[in-house]
């Protein structure tokens, strides 16, 4: 159990400036309709791939979304930079509620929250110069940085680490890890305050994807950036977030600081999403061992996701209260300050191995015990 | 399933119904008037509005359309006799039943389509499997470039070609003519040997490209590579796995050339001077007929409506994504 | 054990030997601007029961060459030289024929994405029944019990109703389940797993992991498990190959490489790779630049333009001078054995915590 090491300049942030919420999300809700039935099609469920979904993004951290496919880290995500419409809750900006803001009204707030995606292949458009994707958003915001736009572009490049002759190039001249910086850059390129960033390195190689977390990094603590980090690598998302929300099916289970999360998770989802991590031991000699978790089967589908806690079907430790009685997120006794999770019973702080595994497949444990382990 | 065909054959008719008010409407709305037209230079008013009430152009526009609709279902009577369901009225330039004017036209094009759609489907999507089984060999070089040189001939073109040779300077055929199945088998395929064949020629060397690049595709699948795997032979893979995949966007097009070849294939009726559906068509708007006109959009929407369900249970037929979702 | 060759290239005595042995494979492709070298000079040996892992990043030839051992390659723009010899039988040269009588029957496949893998017009049962009836001659009211009882085996819930179903109504996971039965159906020496569990997500991908653990301690199969991630590799393998543009850099068993890796480009890969044990006030180290063209690969050894330590191999070896890969425990690096051993020892080994 390593002591959460925040890094010195991060720690003065905080120390300096009372943490101010920058981003504000209330009881956020997103249905998908589906549509169906006969004679006349109309809405006949809802896929609920977010609902009812705080939290809280201060100004200059970096606020990390972990989950798996189908749990609406993703949603999440274009909900807030309001590339879709919430169907309920609240979405507040420093201080001013942007959730049914209608265009025109988010013009203004539209620089400040800037998003950058997955797929570096198909989020630059493949005709225009790298100069024109960059200056792009300056040009639609109508901003005119001092030394004109060209110039701010060649320092943007130069910031992400490219060179700045490169003005004229064309994405295809780029590699992969090349076109997420100049992702980055484009989403610099109107100084924002939060930068939404969906599986941003998820796409690339492992040497790539440390270029391109070292680059976010650098650009998260000396401009000051406040991120939210939406990604499905534990590792990462713990490299590069201070603060991390686990989330399942459409719902936040557990939150809290770093170390919190990742040495002391009380919710059984936490557990079992940390324990399925496959690991480099690097230590010599026995390894200190962690806890075996496996779960049976898949998500269930957010179309009809089940009563209570959601997570009661695939937990080992569901019981009858579970299925009528949806668990709060609140501090647990012997939970840090701001570390909440949504469990009516929790597991200890620790994820060092158990006295027995956790094998809830059944093919696993048929093998298994056929084979004496 | 069933559902599915139920709601798109309801959609079908309602379709049907807005092509049919929309022909009208923009038939009226046209700057012409048949019953001048039919009047002649010295028309007298009285005999003007004779011929107004005689076809039925003094009612109002509602009571027209209604009354056009309302045949097709139930029948008509008109002061020249009954015309009994599915009642298309009247044309006003020949006077002739519109529905047994198309009923009369219709086996030439059916026979056009029918035949022409088997040979080029045997044909093109056999010559288009097997160059792209043998992909890069010299049977796959001669289907393809012959495919290439072929559609891009046109009906016109490659007709009167084969007319020539055939017909005017050899005299070993004669002109294409349309003789009824049911009175003269032989005629009949030797009448419509020449346009059919034309018309084929031209869709097999589309139709030898599509299947060739289609199932090109379908074996660079991962599920085809997954089928080689597991030990399964090539010929296997090729007739079981790949081949399944690459039907559907041949369905797709097959779907869209038989619709509107079903609704007059006017470039082949014209080269080969045969009498059928694309004919009527022409004639319909040259002689600003407007019940022939009519009646020849419906009957060949009807068909484009028809094709386009048939379609798709094809596809829910191939897929079974589809059939079950 | 699995990528241990004696001196001289004998099979390790241990155990029946080499089972699959693969002798100086290339592999070229031949493209529109040229011909590519996907695998250029590779050599590793699996033995029967043993897991052999080969990591590397996107284009370092590691799914191209177990395409090739199976001759799934297009022949029209594939050119292989080399040996590949399985269980004694040279596999470059044999007949379609052959091969086919010993894909999904003596080794068989797991792709990536389970998805587009299995055919989507055929039902779960049938896809796995099909290379049973094939391989065993199996009637087909017999295939289809073996289909539910591999589908059980892997963890469908109810087999015999399930394998009616088509992949599309399978979740992902359940997906990867039934592609796993279908390549065990027949009980083969050898699967070849080409990132089984990239395209899972995490809790799925464990038991996936253990499952695939779990049957080959039952059947005996040998692995060879392709990925492009360290951890998984850790977890899977015995062995492990470390391959970049092409080339096999080093070789050894998981406990060597991943311990005490000796060639820079492992060192990178483990400097750039975050862990839930790392230290946090440790930057990531990513490996500079990015990988070659393979087009134009760079002379000497490949790694040279992104290598850190080139300037302490004297003169301009790592540029002219293509560093071979001795059999057994090696790494194809310049840098004498000493050097390796103190540079990660003083100089990587602090950075991961």
């Amino acid at each position: 159990m390593k002591e959460d090491l925040v890094l010195p300049a991060a720690r003065e942030a905080a120390a300096d400036t009372p943490p101010e919420p920058l981003l504000e999300v209330s009881g956020l809700v997103k249905h998908f309709p589906v549509k169906g039935g006969f004679p006349i099609k109309r809405t006949v469920g809802a896929v609920q791939a977010v609902d009812g979904l705080d939290l809280t993004v201060h100004a200059g951290e970096s606020f990390g979304l972990v989950g798996e496919s189908g749990c609406g880290k993703s949603t999440t995500g274009r909900l807030i930079t309001r590339l879709l419409e919430p169907t309920g809750g609240t979405i507040t900006y420093r201080g001013r509620d942007i959730s049914h803001a209608t265009r025109k009204q988010l013009a203004p707030i539209r620089s400040e929250i800037q998003m950058i995606f997955q797929d570096p292949y198909s989020s630059l458009n493949p005709r225009q110069t790298v100069g024109k994707i960059i200056s792009g958003p300056m040009e639609i915001n109508g901003i005119d940085p001092e030394g004109g736009r060209e110039k701010r572009v060649r320092e943007l490049l130069e910031i992400v680490g490219l060179n700045p002759e490169h003005y004229n190039r064309f994405p295809h001249e780029f590699s992969g890890g090349q076109r997420q910086r100049i992702g980055v850059a484009r989403a610099l390129a109107l100084e924002p305050k939060l930068i939404v960033a969906d599986e941003p390195v998820s796409a690339l190689d492992v040497s790539i994807q440390a270029q391109v977390v070292n680059l976010l990094q650098k650009v998260q603590k000396e401009l000051g950036i406040a991120f939210l980090f939406i990604a499905h690598d534990l590792a990462v998302v713990r490299h590069f977030s201070q603060r991390v929300a686990v989330m399942y099916l459409g719902k936040i289970i557990e939150v809290g600081d770093r170390d919190s999360i990742y040495t002391r998770p009380r919710h059984p989802y936490t557990h079992a999403l940390l324990s399925a991590v496959p690991e480099v031991t690097l230590t010599e000699g026995e390894a200190p061992r962690r806890e075996r978790i496996r779960l049976a089967g898949d998500v269930p589908s957010p179309i009809s996701p089940p009563s209570g806690c959601r997570f009661r079907t695939r937990c080992w430790k569901a019981q009858d209260r579970c299925a009528t009685e949806e668990p709060p997120l609140v501090r647990l006794a012997g939970n840090r300050d701001g570390h909440l999770t949504a469990c009516h019973f929790p597991e200890e702080p620790t994820t060092g191995a158990r006295a027995e595994d956790i094998v809830l497949d059944p093919a696993l444990t048929a093998l298994e015990e056929e084979q004496g382990g | 399933m069933v559902q599915f065909i139920l709601r798109r054959t309801v959609g079908a008719f309602v379709t049907l119904f807005l092509i049919g008010a929309a022909t009208f409407f923009l038939f009226v709305a046209a700057p012409s008037d048949y019953a001048s037209l039919a009047c002649g230079k010295d028309c007298s008013p009285q005999r003007l509005a004779d011929i107004r009430e005689a076809l039925g152009l003094d009612l109002p526009l509602a009571q027209q359309f209604w009354d056009f609709m309302s045949g097709i279902v139930t029948g008509r009577d008109f002061p020249a006799g009954h015309c009994s369901a599915p009642c298309l009225g009247v044309s006003f330039y020949s006077g002739d039943m519109v529905w047994s004017t198309i009923m009369d036209r219709f086996p030439l094009t059916l026979t056009l389509t029918a035949g022409g759609a088997v040979v080029f489907l045997l044909v093109g999507i056999g010559a288009g499997m097997i160059a792209a089984y043998r992909r890069g060999t010299l049977v796959d070089k001669v289907a393809t470039g012959a495919s290439m040189v072929l559609s891009s001939f046109q009906i016109y073109f490659l007709g009167p070609v084969v007319l020539t040779i055939l017909v005017y300077s050899t005299g070993w055929m004669e002109d294409p003519k349309y003789v009824p199945l049911t009175r003269d088998p032989v005629g009949w395929f030797v009448g419509m040997s020449i346009p059919v064949c034309v018309l084929a020629t031209i869709f097999t060397a589309q139709y030898t490209r599509m299947a060739r690049s289609s199932m090109i595709e379908q074996l660079a699948e991962d599920h085809v590579r997954t089928a080689r795997a597991k030990g399964m032979s090539r010929r296997y893979v090729f007739l079981r796995y790949a081949w399944r995949g690459s039907l559907i966007p041949i369905v797709t097009i097959l779907g869209i050339d038989v619709s509107s070849m079903l609704g007059g294939a006017v470039v082949t009726e014209l080269t080969f001077s045969l009498q059928g559906i694309g004919r009527l068509a022409v004639d319909g708007a040259v002689n600003k007929d407007l019940p022939l006109t009519m009646g020849v959009m419906l009957f060949g929407a009807f068909f484009i409506l028809l094709i386009n369900i048939l379609t798709d249970i094809t596809y829910a037929w191939i897929d079974p994504r589809i059939r079950l979702s | 054990m699995t990528t241990v060759t004696k001196a001289g290239g004998a099979p390790a005595p241990t155990g029946p030997g080499g089972f699959l042995s693969v002798r100086d494979l290339q592999v070229t492709f031949s493209t529109e601007d040229g011909p590519v070298r996907a695998v250029d000079g590779l050599s590793f040996d699996v033995d029967r029961g043993r897991t052999l892992g080969i990591v590397g990043e996107s284009g370092s030839g590691k799914s191209v060459t177990n395409l090739t051992v199976l001759g799934l390659h297009d022949p029209l723009f594939t050119t292989i030289d080399g040996e590949i010899v399985l269980d004694g039988k040279e596999l470059v040269t044999a007949t379609e024929k052959e091969l086919e009588q010993l894909r999904g029957n003596r080794v068989a496949m797991i792709f990536q994405d389970p998805l587009t893998a299995l055919s989507p017009f055929y039902t779960i049962g049938r896809q796995i029944a099909e290379p049973y009836m094939k391989h065993t001659g199996a009637s087909k009211k017999a295939a289809w019990e073996r289909a539910v009882e591999m589908l059980g085996k892997v963890g469908i819930p109810n087999p015999a109703e399930r394998a009616r179903d088509y992949p599309h109504q399978f979740s992902g996971g359940m997906r990867q389940r039934a592609m796993i039965a279908m390549a065990l159906v027949c009980d083969p020496d050898l699967l070849i797993a080409d990132e089984p569990t990239t395209a899972l997500d995490v809790t799925v991908q464990a038991q996936i992991l253990d499952l695939l653990k779990d049957l080959q301690r039952e059947f005996g199969t040998a692995i060879v498990f392709i990925t492009h991630d360290l951890g998984v590799i850790a977890d899977m393998a015995d062995d492990i190959m470390v391959m970049y543009a092409g080339r096999a850099v080093e070789r050894g068993t998981v406990d060597e490489v991943l311990r005490a890796p000796r060639h820079p480009y492992t060192w990178g890969l483990l400097n750039s790779m975050p862990r839930l044990d790392s230290d946090l006030a440790t930057p990531l180290e990513p490996i500079p630049g990015t990988p070659p063209s393979l087009l134009t690969p760079p002379s000497g050894c490949r790694f040279h333009p992104r290598c850190a330590f080139r300037d302490r191999v004297g003169g301009d070896r790592c540029v002219t001078e293509s560093p071979a890969l001795a059999p057994g425990r090696s790494s194809a690096c310049h840098l004498g054995a000493e050097q390796k051993r103190t540079i990660f020892a003083e100089e990587i080994r602090p950075r991961l915590g």
